[in-house]
C-alpha cells in the first residue's frame, strides 16, 4: 500500500531507498545533502539495516563497494566537494561491475562554491567523473516525488546492469517540502544473483570481485561495449511538452525544468510556439526526444551553471542543425518572466537569421 | 617430516618473489581458517598492492579493494554479510599512508573485522618507495640516500596510535623464523576467535621481508627484519593478548 505524505525531497529520497530494499548506507555530512544522512541515522535501524557516518566520502563510497560486493543494495549520498571525493570509488565500482547508487544533491561549485542549488556537475556526472573509460546512468529528478521514484528505479537499473547509477538531485529539490506518494516496501535478497561473495566450500568455485582489466581478456571488452550500447538504446528517459510544432524548444533538467514548464505555458499564452524537452536520464542523453523536434529553429537550455553544460549534448543529438542557446545563472533559479523575455529575444534573433 | 599446504591454498598463479613474507601470511590465514572450521564462510578483502596476489592462491571468496580502502571495504562487506567472518588484508603503505584515516577510524569505532597488515617497511608493489614505516636511514627508490627521519618522521607505530582505542586485539608478529611464524599464527588465531565472538577490530600487524625491494638476499632480509625492524617495531600483543 503506498502512502501520500508531506516530505522534504531529501527525506523522500532516503525513505524511498529503504523501500527499494536498500539496507546499507554510509555517508558524510555536507549541505545540502545532510538530511539524507540524518534521516537514515535513525531510520535505517528501524528497518534492520546498516548505517555508518564515515570518516570521509572516500571511506563511505568504499564501504558501499564492500557492501555491494556482498550483494547489498547500497547507497551513499553527497554534494559538490564530497561528490568529487567519491569519484575514484565510482570508477572502481565500474571497474568491478558492481551496482550501487550514488546521489549528488548538487550545489554551486567549483571549489567550496556554496550550498545553494546548482547544476554545475553535469559534465562530471555524465562523462564519468573519475579515471578511466566509463560512464554511468544518471537520473535527474525534478521534484520530491521523483526523488523517491527515481531512487527505486536507480537500484533496479544498477542491478540490471551491474553498474553504479548516479542521481543528480539538487538543493532546491532536496530542501523543498512537497506531497510525495511513497513507494511500497520491497524485500531484497542478498543471494538474488550468483555473483556476490558469500563464502565458498572447498569443492565450490570461488567468487572474486576484481577490478583488474588485464586479467579479463577480449570477452570482457565485448561485455562492456554491449552493456554501454544496451543502456544507450534502452534506457533513455525524458518528458516532452509541446515539442512537435515548437519553433523554440527549451531543454532543462531538474529544478530548472519546472521553471521551463511555466515558461512554455506563458510563452504559448503569448502565441509563441515553444516546447520543452526534459531529460530524465542525463546519460544516456535522450537523443530520441529530439527526433520529434522537427520544427525547431533553435534550442534554448536553462540550467544553473555558467558554461551551458548540456549544450554539447544537444548539438550532438541534433547534428548541429540549428543553434543552441544557453540561459541560466549559477546564483539563482531563473525567474519565469525573465526566461520568457529571453525566449522572445532568442526567437527574434533566430527569425532575423542571427547567430 | 611431511610438508602439506592447507587445502585452501591453491598453486595456480603464485606470484610472490622468493623470500617474500606475503606467502607465509597467506598460508597462516588459510591454516587458521581451516583449523577453526570457518573456511567455508570466510570472506576476504585485499588491497591492490602485492597482497592482492592472494586472490589467485586463496580458495576464499575475495574482494579486491582500492588502494588503502581495503579496511573500509571489509567493513561494508561485514555489515552486509553479518554471519560471515570478514578479513581485510593489506600492506603498511595502504594502512599508514593513503589509508591512515580509515585505519584510525576503524580503531576509533571498533569496527567488527579482522585486519591483517603486512608491514614490509616499504611500498612493495610500486617498486620500493619509502613508506611511513621505513626505518631511519633506510635506502629506498624514493630515499636513495636513506630516509631522513627528521623530514619524513619516525616509523609509524600502530600500538602507540591505537593506545586509547578500546579494541579487543592488537598484536605484532613477524614472518621469519619458525618460532616467530608459529607465534604469528597464534596471533592470527586469537584475532579470529575474538572476531567470531563479534568483539570488534582484531588487528594483527606482521613484519614481512621484501627481499626484492630491500635489495637483499632472502637470508639477509631475515637478518634485517630481526635485527633492524624489530628495534622500531617491537613484537608482541598490545591489547587483549595471551597468545604465548
Ligand atoms: C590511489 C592510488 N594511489 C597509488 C596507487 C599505487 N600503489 C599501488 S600499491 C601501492 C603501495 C603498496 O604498498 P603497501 O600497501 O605497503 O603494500 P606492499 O606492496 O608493500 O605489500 C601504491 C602506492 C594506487 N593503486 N592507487
Ligand atoms: S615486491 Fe616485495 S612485497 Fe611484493 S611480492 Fe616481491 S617481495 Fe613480496
Ligand atoms: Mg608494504
Amino acid at each position: 500500500m503506498s502512502e501520500r505524505v508531506l516530505m522534504k525531497g531529501n527525506e523522500a529520497l532516503a525513505e524511498a531507498a529503504l523501500r527499494a530494499g536498500c539496507r546499507f548506507f554510509a555517508g558524510y555530512p555536507i549541505t545540502p545533502q545532510t538530511e539524507i544522512l540524518e534521516y537514515l541515522s535513525w531510520r535505517m535501524d528501524e528497518v534492520g539495516g546498516s548505517y555508518t557516518q564515515a570518516e570521509s566520502e572516500l571511506a563511505a563510497v568504499n564501504m558501499v563497494y564492500g557492501a555491494s560486493s556482498g550483494g547489498a543494495r547500497a547507497l551513499t549520498t553527497s554534494s559538490g566537494p564530497g561528490f568529487s571525493l567519491k569519484q575514484e570509488g565510482i570508477s572502481y565500482l565500474c571497474g568491478a561491475d558492481l551496482p550501487a547508487v550514488i546521489v549528488n544533491v548538487m550545489r554551486i561549485g567549483s571549489g567550496l562554491g556554496n550550498i545553494f542549488q546548482g547544476q554545475g556537475d553535469y559534465w562530471q556526472m555524465t562523462r564519468g567523473g573519475g579515471h578511466g573509460d566509463y560512464r554511468t546512468i544518471v537520473l535527474a529528478p525534478n521534484s520530491a516525488q521523483e526523488n523517491a521514484d527515481l531512487m527505486v528505479l536507480a537500484f533496479d537499473l544498477a542491478e540490471k546492469y551491474r553498474h553504479p547509477v548516479l542521481i543528480a538531485s539538487d538543493a532546491a529539490i532536496g530542501q523543498s517540502i512537497e506531497a510525495v506518494e511513497l513507494p511500497e516496501f520491497r524485500d531484497h535478497d542478498l543471494n538474488k544473483y550468483d555473483w556476490p561473495v558469500r563464502g565458498a566450500k572447498a569443492d565450490e568455485p570461488i567468487r572474486t570481485v576484481k577490478n583488474v582489466f588485464y586479467s579479463m581478456g577480449d570477452a570482457y571488452e565485448d561485455y562492456l561495449r554491449d552493456k554501454y550500447a544496451q543502456i544507450e538504446a534502452e534506457e533513455q528517459r525524458w518528458e516532452s511538452i509541446q515539442v512537435e510544432d515548437a519553433e523554440l524548444v527549451l531543454v532543462a533538467f531538474g529544478i530548472s525544468s519546472r521553471v521551463c514548464e511555466e515558461a512554455v505555458e506563458g510563452a504559448r499564452a503569448k502565441g509563441l510556439k515553444v516546447g520543452l524537452i526534459r531529460p530524465i536520464t542525463l546519460w544516456p542523453f535522450p537523443v530520441k526526444a529530439f527526433e520529434k523536434a522537427v520544427n525547431a529553429k533553435a534550442f534554448l537550455t536553462n540550467e544553473m551553471n555558467l558554461l551551458g553544460q548540456t549544450m554539447d549534448d544537444i548539438r550532438l543529438a541534433t547534428g548541429c542543425r540549428v543553434p543552441v542557446y544557453h540561459s541560466g545563472s549559477i546564483f539563482a533559479i531563473t525567474d519565469t518572466n525573465d526566461l520568457i523575455v529571453r525566449i522572445e529575444e532568442v526567437m527574434e534573433e533566430v527569425k532575423g537569421g542571427g547567430q | 617430516m611431511k610438508l602439506k599446504a592447507p587445502d585452501r591454498i591453491t598453486f595456480s598463479h603464485f606470484g610472490f618473489c622468493p623470500g617474500c613474507g606475503h606467502g607465509v601470511a597467506g598460508r597462516l590465514i588459510a591454516e587458521v581458517a581451516e583449523e577453526m572450521g570457518v573456511a567455508d564462510k570466510l570472506l576476504t578483502a585485499v588491497d591492490v598492492a602485492c597482497g592482492s596476489m592472494h586472490m589467485n592462491d586463496w580458495h576464499f571468496d575475495t574482494v579486491m579493494a582500492a588502494h588503502g580502502r581495503t579496511l573500509v571495504t571489509a567493513i561494508g562487506l561485514k555489515k552486509t554479510r553479518r554471519d560471515n567472518p570478514v578479513l581485510a588484508y593489506y600492506g603498511d603503505g595502504a594502512a599508514y599512508a593513503i589509508g591512515m584515516a580509515e585505519t584510525m577510524h576503524a580503531g576509533l569505532r571498533n569496527e567488527n573485522v579482522i585486519a591483517i597488515v603486512v608491514n614490509n617497511a616499504i611500498f612493495g608493489m610500486t617498486g620500493g618507495q619509502m613508506a611511513p614505516t621505513s626505518l631511519p636511514g633506510q635506502k629506498t627508490t624514493s630515499s636513495p640516500l636513506g630516509k631522513d627521519a627528521v623530514r619524513f618522521g619516525q616509523p609509524f607505530k600502530v600500538e602507540e596510535a591505537f593506545s586509547g582505542f578500546d579494541i579487543p586485539y592488537l598484536a605484532r608478529g613477524a614472518l621469519v623464523g619458525a618460532a616467530n611464524v608459529n607465534r604469528a599464527k597464534k596471533m592470527i588465531k586469537k584475532a579470529f576467535e575474538k572476531h567470531l565472538d563479534n568483539q570488534g577490530l582484531c588487528y594483527v600487524e606482521l613484519l614481512s621481508p621484501c627481499p626484492t625491494n630491500w635489495n637483499l638476499e632472502p637470508l639477509d632480509s631475515k637478518r634485517f627484519l630481526l635485527e633492524e625492524m624489530t628495534k622500531h617495531f617491537p613484537l608482541g600483543e598490545f591489547k587483549g593478548g595471551d597468545a604465548k
